[in-house]
């Protein structure tokens, strides 16, 4: 498993190449790319944002990604996990996360990296800042990011999705 | 002694990253008692709704227990992804 908080970019050619020390073991690669987005813009807004800064919380958000990474390989038959996040001043179209899950089979692969995305936006501790052309705004966190995580604490035991 | 962490939004609000405090606290809840009384802002942000908490560096709760040398953070809702 590979997890990391970093202020560089990354390139999603990193995946295919951590995967490849499972060799054959590995049937299916599902990868989530985030990108920062002008996402409190509505058509006709004045206001546009122009960068973004993400602060953290060192060692604990090493923590919880490697916590959540370990939490998928225990709910999901799952050969490799990758969790990279990117900190500092970022810009509209740059990439923010990369979750990859490696598994024998697609089931896996999919759920399990779309577990560890909506697990991570409420409870990895990292905070975004907009810098927008009227001034800093601090991104209030949303409430339907939490549905989505209930969502995934309300459905069935591990072992019944490791039967499918 | 007790080491206390502020982030984000709250860190801005009340102009500092971290404090020392000396005294002995048996939960979080009884620093944050303590913070509240430091002033206007102080309370301001500790009775905001969405408070989250962090015990050496583990989620906790307000009545998470402490001992002499912990780490208590606080923040406000995460917003990362």
């Amino acid at each position: 498993m590979l997890v990391k908080v970093q202020h560089e970019d990354f390139d999603l050619a990193l995946v295919r190449d951590y995967f490849k020390q499972y060799g054959a073991e590995v049937g299916a690669v599902v990868t989530f790319t985030g990108l920062v987005r002008d996402f409190q813009h509505q058509p006709g807004d004045k206001e546009r944002v122009e960068a973004l800064t993400l602060e953290h919380y060192p060692g604990m958000t090493e923590s919880v990604l490697t916590q959540l990474a370990e939490d998928a390989k225990s709910r999901w038959n799952l050969t490799g996990v990758v969790i990279i996040h990117r900190v500092g001043t970022l810009h509209p179209g740059d990439n923010i996360v990369l979750v990859a899950t490696a598994s024998a089979h697609r089931q896996d692969a999919f759920n399990s990296c779309q577990y560890i995305m909506d697990t991570l936006k409420t409870t990895a501790p990292f905070w975004k800042k907009e810098e927008t052309d009227h001034g800093a705004r601090w991104v209030e966190a949303k409430q339907s990011d939490h549905g989505e995580m209930d969502k995934w604490q309300a459905s069935a035991a591990p072992e019944d999705q490791k039967a499918n | 002694m007790i080491n206390v962490l502020f982030f984000a939004k709250y860190r801005e609000q009340l102009n500092m990253d971290s404090l020392q405090l000396d005294a002995d606290f048996s939960s979080v809840q009884s620093v944050i008692e303590a913070l509240k009384n430091k002033g206007d802002t102080w309370h301001q942000v500790f009775t905001q709704s969405g408070l989250m908490i962090a015990v050496n560096q583990q989620m906790a709760k307000l009545n998470s227990p402490l001992k002499d040398g912990d780490e208590v953070a606080f923040f406000p809702p995460v917003t990362g992804g």
